[in-house]
């Protein structure tokens, strides 16, 4: 439809249309590219160019090397286990929390609804949930990573209104069958829910596996960092303090290892690419419509 | 006639009741699966939402490790007077403030000029690549995009610095220059986020009928007079409500991103309520001083949020809440 009516002007806007998208889509992906292809780089090359996206002689090594350290391995054990138990955790609590708060003849409802949303806008800040957490004794445990943040009051707030507005017939039937609440609750609402759980899913499971400010706060014991605090440790911190960490740091990290432990770090995001994009726009539009 | 009416009232009243006949006792023994399902849930918001906002009364407090909340000393206003006559706070306000100020002028329209850009293709095809493409970085952590900053920026082999010092000579060092700091991080967010940004732009263009479009052109719109009168108005109300939501927030700088930014040599520049918070508190132990400048910030937020809301109800736009 604007073909029809296209000016030369309107032609030259065209040109200059695509060449800034295709430069802001290289802009945004080149970095990745590079940090791959230097991943696969002799240290050498890496200090003799500064850019490139094919490695002269590529090897293996770098990524040898950091699978062979306990510290590396570990940490990835921790970032899998935090991501996985926390998604389920997190799913748990947000889908039985959100069908009682969608049930609009519940009693309290509103007060609980709205005790939710202030936290949206208030909350007790850093320093006293340490304090909490501490007191929980939950310091330099994994569960640190995962209660204090297992509930996403947004997310919250979109599953109930997704519950809110499933059909009634189905839920009418199965009562009239003789079903309870928990029934209707998991043999009708959770299955008719399974758009809504993938999408979740992937949120929260992104969530964890990028966290690292929790980490930051709650983990000091080196031996249970995720990948996200290990790596920032090696690029950030690593020509500063080697004292307290142990083989894998206390050799100077190399370019190509800080590489590949980037890579390594990015993979999960990067295989579930497709469906993240799918479904957290689907999200972020559940998101815009009102509770 | 007096009486007729009440009596009228009164049998209103009664429908009213047998309506909703059950006692409040009776409607929770009816729900009961649902408190039961509600309760994770529920002992989830008391503990880690509710208890913290009562320990901010440890802002008041010369809060103590060893004592604890019970036994530690009231001290009033004392930790928020230190604060506003330690040359601290100004700093920090600065800070906070000038990053937010180009975050508004650099960063928010971005993804509106982006969105109007990829609004233009008709490929469908070169579209969705583009999309594909620039979506990609607001998935990845915080820590791996301050790596990669890392990685091209260094004054040792990177990238950037390559070409700075092919053109001038000379090696810039961002990292660790005061100067170089907020165009650095302003960068790094519209380098991660502006991709993303497009998606709730994009979607309120999706909703512009084809109609709007070809009375355009009946009336002799050319292209740009379209981009002007059609597709621009049509995400006016979603510019709006983001702009308010960004107001509300005005004081959040991310955490992560200025963290990990940070160090010795721009400190100066860097520190904003939230990683001035952690250094005091967590590293330096300062707990009650820091709780207060964290209670500080967070009134100044709530009552931003909610001035933001006021606001756009008063411009006739839906609010917030």
């Amino acid at each position: 439809m604007h073909k029809m009516h296209n000016t030369p002007l309107g032609r030259v806007f065209d040109v200059f249309n695509h060449i800034v998208l295709i430069l802001m889509g290289l802009v945004t992906f080149i970095p990745f590219v590079y940090v791959i292809a230097a991943s696969f780089a002799t240290e050498a090359e890496i200090a003799a160019r500064p850019f490139f996206l094919v490695p002269e002689t590529i090897t293996t090594a770098a990524y040898d090397y950091i699978f062979s350290t306990n510290t590396f391995v570990r940490s990835i054990g921790v970032s899998v286990l935090v991501t996985v138990l926390g998604t389920l955790v997190s799913l748990l609590l947000t889908m039985s929390m959100a069908y009682p708060i969608s049930r609009k003849n519940l009693l309290g409802r509103n007060i609980i609804l709205n005790l939710v949303v202030f936290t949206m806008v208030f909350n007790g800040g850093m320093i006293p949930t340490y304090i909490v957490v501490r007191s929980l004794g939950l310091l330099d445990s994994l569960w640190a990573l995962i209660l204090p943040v297992a509930i996403n009051p947004f997310y919250l707030i979109i599953v109930k209104s997704f519950f809110q507005n499933l059909p009634t017939e189905l839920e009418e039937a199965a009562r009239i069958d003789g079903c309870s609440d928990m029934g209707v609750f998991w043999r009708i609402v959770i299955p008719l829910s399974k758009p809504v759980i993938a999408t979740f899913t992937l949120f929260y499971a992104v969530f964890y596996w990028n966290d690292f400010f929790n980490a930051l706060l709650y983990i000091s014991d080196s031996a249970k960092w995720p990948v996200q605090l290990l790596l920032q440790q090696l690029i950030m911190v690593a020509n500063v303090d080697f004292g307290t960490m142990d083989t894998m740091l206390t050799d100077p990290p190399e370019e190509s290892l800080k590489m590949a432990v980037v890579v390594v770090a990015t993979l999960p995001i990067l295989v579930f690419y497709p469906f993240l994009q799918k479904h957290f726009a689907k999200g972020i539009l559940l998101g815009s419509v009102k509770g | 006639m007096a009486q007729l009416s009440m009596k009228s009232k009164k049998a209103k009243n009664d429908v009213v009741v047998s309506a909703s006949q059950l006692t409040n006792m009776q409607r929770i023994l009816r729900d009961k699966w649902l408190y039961f399902l509600l309760i994770p849930g529920a002992l989830y918001f008391i503990l880690f939402k509710y208890l913290p906002m009562w320990g901010v009364l440890m802002a008041f407090q010369d809060y103590s490790p060893f004592r604890g909340f019970w036994a530690s000393d009231w001290v009033g206003f004392d930790h928020f007077i230190n604060f506003f006559q330690n040359p601290d706070f100004i700093r920090l306000l600065r800070n906070t403030l000038i990053l937010a100020l180009y975050d508004l002028i650099f960063f928010f329209p971005a993804p509106i000029i982006v969105a109007l850009l990829l609004n233009e293709v008709r490929m469908q095809f070169f579209k969705r690549t583009i999309q594909t493409l620039v979506y990609v970085p607001h998935f990845m952590s915080w820590v791996i995009i301050a790596s990669i900053t890392y990685v091209f920026l260094t004054t040792s082999g990177g990238a950037v610095n390559a070409v700075v010092e092919f053109f001038t000579g000379e090696k810039i060092n961002f990292l660790s220059s005061p100067d170089w700091f907020r165009p650095m991080i302003i960068a790094q967010v519209i380098w991660k986020e502006t991709g993303w940004g497009t998606v709730i732009f994009l979607a309120a263009l999706a909703s512009v009928s084809a109609e709007q479009y070809e009375a355009a052109i009946m009336d002799g719109a050319g292209r740009f007079r379209r981009m002007w009168h059609v597709t621009l108005p049509a995400l006016r109300s979603t510019i709006v409500i983001l702009l308010i939501l960004r107001l509300g927030n005005f004081l959040d700088q991310g955490f992560q991103q200025i963290y990990l930014m940070t160090n010795s040599l721009n400190r100066d520049v860097a520190d904003v309520f939230d990683t001035y918070v952690y250094f005091v508190g967590i590293t330096q132990g300062m707990f009650s001083y820091s709780t207060a400048v964290g209670l500080f910030k967070a009134v100044v937020g709530i009552i931003l949020i909610y001035g933001a809301d006021y606001f756009a109800k008063k411009m006739g736009q839906t609010g917030l809440f």
